[in-house]
């Protein structure tokens, strides 16, 4: 797993690398068991403070994605959602380009679409905390 | 919190001057802290007190709990200083630098330091006259990393290294901190190369502490917000502009966000780390200190 930081992206550096673990897990790089690097093994490449490489890990071990084994590493854990299958990427993938072909002959540019898409994934998100 | 430093009221005159006043701060023990503010703010006048190389003219300041200056030895056992001229005996070769550490201090790592610069690729016969900028800065590092300090005060540790060196003394930096666990305390006047080394910050500006806090709170918790034309600075009871720009149909005013959501129907964006500390360095009357603090200066 090689991290890397972008420096314009205004996201904190910890949400960084947990996002980049994340993604590793979804599309595959990482599956359950791989070693993530230590936090010094971190600090050495990116020259960053420790404290947020543990809070990366932190944050990623209580969304129960890694687990830290003292004396041995962090894991990724056991029974983590598989990456995508390919066939049910595709069929996703066909419906948002069949919605996007309607957005921009609604007059949508990128942002509208964003924030469309930003909106909704909020209020799914508090429809299914509220349930 | 495990506190590494401690200021309470703190001031240092010289003559009619305040260079330091009403300095009040804790800066906790296991974290980078970034000292920052403009030339003259006081950044090396409290580093200087933090090491009893200067008294203070009212107020107190504590490093692990005891003074620097009625407890010296004490507080001198357990913190490496590193002053912004970073003097070495240039006549000295490296090892006689560390010769001199060893003589001069009892928790002395000898093995550490060398095996330290020998990784860096400086000879321990390279005479300190003859180092770069950037084996210059490493070798005082090493001399105050000997000692095994629990709290390293650096003061623009970075001035005069080009950015390749920057980033090699940062590299160093991160690496011991990460394997030793102690505390660092680095000032700087240029913020962006403090963003990722540091995890908390202070922002001294005229003598006086204007920001004390997390970094990753602080940046989440300030945002840049467009507005139509604001007459007032006062936008929302639980938001304070910290600073407001305005042309002829729009305002853009930099907040601290209270606890409630800022004005959904503005433009709102994030601010990185560096427009935030402009932003409170723009405007001296405004502060972010942790409650305590507030309550005492009022």
């Amino acid at each position: 797993m090689l991290f890397h930081l972008d420096a314009r992206s205004g996201m904190p550096t910890y949400m960084q690398l947990v996002n980049q673990v994340r993604r590793a897990t979804r599309n595959g790089t990482l599956r359950a068991g791989d070693r993530l690097p230590t936090a010094r093994e971190v600090v050495a490449a990116l020259t960053i403070n420790p404290n947020t490489v543990l809070k990366a890990y932190t944050q990623l071990e209580s969304e129960g994605l890694v687990i830290s084994r003292p004396g041995l590493g962090t894991f990724i854990a056991q029974g983590i959602p598989a990456p995508l299958a390919p066939a049910l990427q595709r069929q996703l993938r066909r419906a948002l380009d069949a919605w996007i072909r309607n957005a921009v002959s609604a007059g949508l540019d990128r942002e509208g679409m964003l924030a469309l898409i930003n909106l909704a994934i909020d209020e799914n998100k508090k429809a299914a905390h509220v349930a | 919190m495990n506190v590494a430093l401690n200021a309470c009221g703190l001031g240092k005159r010289y003559g009619n001057s305040w260079a330091l006043r009403d300095c009040s701060l804790r800066v906790p023990a296991g974290r980078i802290t970034g000292l920052v503010g403009p030339n003259g703010a006081g950044k090396t006048t409290l580093l200087r007190m933090a090491v009893g190389l200067l008294g203070a003219t009212s107020g107190e300041i504590s490093v692990f709990g005891w003074s620097p200056t009625e407890d010296p030895a004490l507080v001198l056992a357990r913190v490496g200083f590193v002053p912004q001229e970073r003097p070495l005996y240039s006549g000295f070769t490296v090892g006689e630098i560390l010769q001199l550490g060893r003589h001069l201090n009892p928790r002395w790592d000898q093995a550490g330091a060398a095996a330290r610069l020998k990784r860096l690729d400086i000879g321990l016969n390279r005479k300190v006259a003859h180092l770069s900028g950037g084996q210059h800065a490493q070798v005082s590092l090493a001399l105050a990393l000997g000692k095994r300090p629990d709290l390293l005060l650096l003061d623009e540790p970075l001035s005069n290294l080009d950015p390749l060196a920057r980033r090699e003394f940062m590299k160093a930096l991160v690496e011991v901190v990460a394997a030793e666990g102690l505390s660092v305390i680095l000032s700087s006047h240029v913020v962006a190369e403090l963003e990722r080394v540091c995890d908390h910050l202070v922002i001294l500006n005229g003598g006086r502490v204007q920001v004390v806090g997390d970094i990753d709170e602080l940046v989440a918790t300030h945002k840049l917000q467009i507005a139509p034309r604001q007459d007032s600075d006062v936008i929302d009871s639980d938001a304070t502009v910290i600073q407001a720009t305005h042309t002829d149909g729009q305002s853009a005013m930099l907040v601290k966000v209270g606890s409630r959501a800022v004005r959904p129907d503005w433009e709102v964006h994030d601010v990185s780390l560096e427009e935030m500390v402009l932003a409170y360095l723009g405007n001296p009357a405004a502060a972010d200190l942790p409650a305590p603090v507030m309550q005492k200066a009022g």
